[in-house]
């Protein structure tokens, strides 16, 4: 980051020492990826893939997800306890649709 | 001696090192207070994940099994609509960067604005939601209330009946997501007014960061609403 | 009989001038308190009247199945009797019970904080909690529900005009209050504690606190959800779980048990951490495998989310997927067990005293021991598909939850009111009450493993005749369930103004808390300690003692 966008005296946060502040020309590029990202995801979804379709829409998103985590939410800079706080959510997301679809699946096989 | 902000409870305490009138008094330091209230914000998240991956389960399994009737039923909805709210809500989560941006390096009028700038996009978006709605009660798309296969006849009437579970996650999906909007909404008002009085250009910018935080993750919501709720199967339209 | 019990000198012992309970007056300075011991209180006088409305019912329930004629209760009576037995007890007894008020009481003094993170919200929990309760007491005055405390869909959306928007909105609300407790103590506990205070020095009390704080956390938003899905369904019409619109039943039940498998765990968990202080504390040793220990509480949370199918084998569930859960489901034994085997080992060659709380850990120890093994049995594919929905699984899971966790909990109170009120209750009355639990107990529900293994099937209010001897069993056992549950209220409240001043440390106790001033300050510590002592180091504490004789005494 450029001096001016750093807390040079640290005075937001006087005794934490790297608060790390996100500047303008950051966000500016996060927010022209996200627009590009959106424009994208609309256009493939014009292209007929087949199966593919649904997984290329969900990959967008979740690169989209993780563009805004990282940088609006300024996970990149924060500790690796918030990084695993994230991990925890999501992994127990899977283990539902996992274990659910567990179920589900293995009713009609095949089918699926 | 400390000078005390208007509103805020100062507690006393005999720390020597200097500290923010918003200091409470069970943290021993500010950077652990700070810690405390990103990493409490970060939990509630975790709940807000769980919260929604309810709805992402039942949308995953009833994709697969009526497949045809989410086709059909998604083509119904605005692509135009959609993809304009979803650059609405990224604009709004942009201004809310900018906004933490300005509270952390003490521009308080630009704090102001930036936060009417979230706001007025975050409203912006409820409008425009408002007319899909409102599109869908003409159209007899609401499960319960209002409802006819009529527009999907070439399903044949079995399959044509499952729209409705389309609809049901379409306006449990969005109608949760609006609901957070709508939370969010509020309490930047109420933030703008503490805003304006300087409460978090003078170093206290913890509210402002949480609140960022909780406003990107309703946008994170709607990134993946949109390509799952609009966007089946185009090429087939 | 040999005992730890050490009080000052009662001609010359006084509660402390400034202490948590004197420091502030009226009633408003409770309402509106952040302090987390007066929130603890707040909640354990709400909860113990839950916990006597929801036996309340459970009393009616046995009453009517004193005779196998369904006389005293109509069916559909008795459904709603039984309905808010087990909304009552689950929602706002047990999960709330031993996290609310001795882990809010206990986490920030145990780890050496002088509060929870969130003080504000630790108030806010416990409004939403009473907002739960209300809405739940609305709904019984304005005639109550019946559809099981499962909510089971299509019963709960389409068969029943009772109550269930508003019960399901009560547990809603309630869900939130632990929500923001779990939050509150996980972020506590990562960020709060005392400087020397090692995640292996805490007490195992917070390691499973922790532990359970993680489930509320990460389950009840689903249950929210799942609740939130079958109010839409009714009031407008809303089709994901209605069959007639495509949707399926059964998504209910998964996203119910997703969390309300892990929810068993957010009520034993903290029980276990409990059992494990008085254990150590009443042997006079570490606890035997601290880690071991430690780890199991983790494991057990993790476990719990792979499991929650075990309650649908008969629902409908795919052979197959229900194959792997029922292995799973014995995964759950292999933690829980090192537990049970790591008291075991505490206790050999250590000085145990049998005190109250004692008394309850033993009682825990037993009847979680039996419940935890017949629940193997219910995890059992084959086995299940027989005993499911009979008085077995009733028995199973009131052994675990009854004999396992109010045991625990009793234990708990009875550990800690001299720390938390600063007095002594009359311990003979107290060793009578633990005894008179456990043989109720007993009396109660080992006779319903019988009759679950006969074939009464539960949630009926008439049965055969045949059956009657066993339920007569049962219903004389509640009666003296409940005097066992009386008496503790009797001689606790008793104790507030003439039981015995207990000193900072009656049980000679070695953690953090109890090297404070009975009852405590409102900052807990005037000044936060270094911890340079592991958990259960009774050689610490006797140094210390000999120290405190030489330079004061």
């Amino acid at each position: 980051m450029s001096d001016l966008h750093h807390d040079p005296a640290n005075i937001t946060n006087p005794e934490h020492h790297d608060h790390h502040i996100v500047g303008p020309s950051t966000y500016l590029v996060i927010y022209g990826t996200l627009l590009a990202l959106t424009a994208i995801t609309v256009a493939a979804a014009y292209v007929e893939m087949g199966a593919l379709n649904p997984i290329v829409a969900v990959l967008i998103a979740v690169i989209k997800a993780t563009v805004v985590i990282l940088w609006f939410m300024h996970m990149k800079y924060q500790s690796k306890l918030l990084k695993l706080t994230i991990g925890a959510g999501v992994f127990t997301f899977l283990v539902l649709i996992a274990m659910t679809l567990s179920d589900y699946m293995s009713r009609a096989w095949g089918l699926w | 001696m400390v000078v005390t902000q208007p509103g805020e409870l100062h507690e006393e305490h005999e720390h020597e090192h200097v500290h923010l009138p918003q200091h409470r008094h069970h943290f021993e330091t500010e950077e652990q207070q700070r810690e405390a209230a990103s990493f409490g914000m970060w939990l509630f998240l975790l709940t807000e994940i769980m919260f929604f991956g309810g709805l992402f389960m039942a949308y995953l399994l009833y994709r697969n099994w009526y497949n045809p009737a989410f086709v059909a039923a998604s083509h119904t909805l605005s692509i135009k609509l959609g993809a304009l709210n979803t650059a609405i809500l990224i604009t709004s989560g942009f201004c809310m960067a900018m906004a933490v941006w300005a509270a952390e390096t003490r521009k308080r009028k630009a704090l102001v604005n930036f936060l009417g700038l979230t706001n007025f996009f975050g409203i912006a978006f409820l409008v425009v939601k408002y007319f899909e709605y409102a599109e869908k009660w003409h159209d007899s798309h609401i499960p319960g209330l209002k409802f006819s296969i009529a527009d999907f006849g070439k399903l044949g009437v079995d399959m044509a009946q499952k729209t409705q579970v389309y609809y049901s996650l379409y306006f449990a999906m969005t109608g949760m997501h609006a609901l957070h909007m709508i939370i969010g909404i509020v309490l930047i008002f109420w933030y703008m007014v503490r805003a304006n009085r300087g409460e978090f250009t003078e170093g206290y910018v913890a509210p402002i960061e949480n609140f960022g935080l909780y406003w990107h993750f309703v946008d994170i919501v709607w990134i993946f609403l949109f390509p799952l709720l609009y966007l089946i199967d185009l090429g087939a339209k | 009989m040999s005992t730890i019990v050490s009080l000052p000198d009662q001609s010359t012992a006084a509660l402390p001038k400034r202490n948590y309970l004197n420091a502030e007056h009226g009633l408003l300075s409770w309402l509106l308190t952040g302090d987390h011991k007066r929130i603890a209180m707040l909640y354990l006088i709400s909860i113990t009247g839950f916990f006597f409305l929801g036996g309340a019912f459970a009393g009616l329930v046995r009453l009517e199945l004193l005779t196998p004629a369904g006389d005293l209760l109509a069916a559909d009576t008795y459904n709603k009797m039984f309905t808010m037995h087990g909304i009552v007890m689950i929602f706002l007894f047990l999960v709330p019970s031993v996290p609310a008020t001795l882990g809010n009481f206990l986490i920030p003094i145990m780890i050496g904080a002088r509060d929870l993170a969130f003080p504000k919200i630790n108030l806010l929990s416990w409004y939403l909690y009473l907002i739960g309760g209300t809405f739940t007491l609305t709904a019984l005055v304005l005639g109550g529900v019946d559809t099981g405390w499962t909510f089971t869909t299509p019963l709960s959306t389409h068969y029943l005009n009772t109550h269930v928007i508003t019960t399901g909105l009560a547990i809603f609300v309630a869900g939130f209050s632990s929500i923001f407790t779990g939050l509150n103590f996980i972020v506590t506990i990562h960020r709060m504690r005392a400087p020397g205070m090692t995640w292996f020095r805490m007490p195992l009390f917070v390691w499973s606190n922790y532990a359970a704080s993680i489930l509320m956390v990460l389950g009840t938003p689903v249950l929210a959800i799942a609740i939130v899905l079958v109010v839409l369904e009714r009031t407008i019409g809303l089709g994901v779980f209605d069959p007639a619109k495509g949707g399926d039943p059964l998504l209910f039940q998964h996203l119910f048990w997703f969390y309300s498998h892990p929810a068993v765990y957010i009520m034993i968990l903290p029980g276990m951490g409990v059992i494990s202080e008085v254990m150590a504390n009443f042997s006079r040793k570490r606890v035997f495998g601290y880690t071991a220990v430690a780890f199991s509480s983790v494991a057990i949370a993790v476990f719990g989310f792979f499991v929650w199918a075990h309650h649908m084998f008969i629902m409908g569930v795919s052979n197959y997927s229900a194959l792997v859960f029922s292995l799973l489901t014995m995964l759950v034994a292999v933690p829980s067990a090192i537990k049970i085997f790591n008291w075991s080992a505490t206790l050999y060659k250590g000085s145990i005293t049998f005190e109250t709380p004692m008394l309850y850990a033993f009682g825990f120890i037993g009847l979680f021991t039996i419940g935890g093994l017949t629940g193997v049995f219910l995890g059992s594919l084959g086995m299940d598909i027989h005993l499911t929905e009979t008085y077995f699984i009733v028995a199973h899971f009131h052994f675990v939850m009854v004999g396992g966790m109010l045991m625990a909990f009793l234990a708990g109170i009875h550990f800690w009111w001299p720390k938390m009120t600063g007095r002594m209750y009359p311990e003979s009355l107290s060793k009578l009450a633990a005894v008179t639990t456990f043989i109720g107990f007993i009396l109660t529900f080992f006779p319903q493993f019988i009759l679950g293994y006969l074939g009464m099937p539960r949630r009926y209010h008439a049965y055969p005749a045949d059956y009657q001897v066993l339920n007569v069993l049962s219903t004389a056992g509640a009666t003296v369930l409940g005097v066992g549950y009386l008496l503790p209220i009797l001689y606790l409240a008793w104790s507030l103004k003439y039981g015995e001043i207990a000193g900072p440390n009656p049980w000679q106790a070695t953690g953090l808390e109890w090297q404070l001033q009975s009852p405590p300050l409102t900052e807990n510590f005037t000044e936060i300690p270094y911890v340079d002592y592991e958990a259960y180091d009774f050689e610490w504490l006797a140094h210390k003692q000999k120290q405190e004789v030489t330079t004061v005494g």
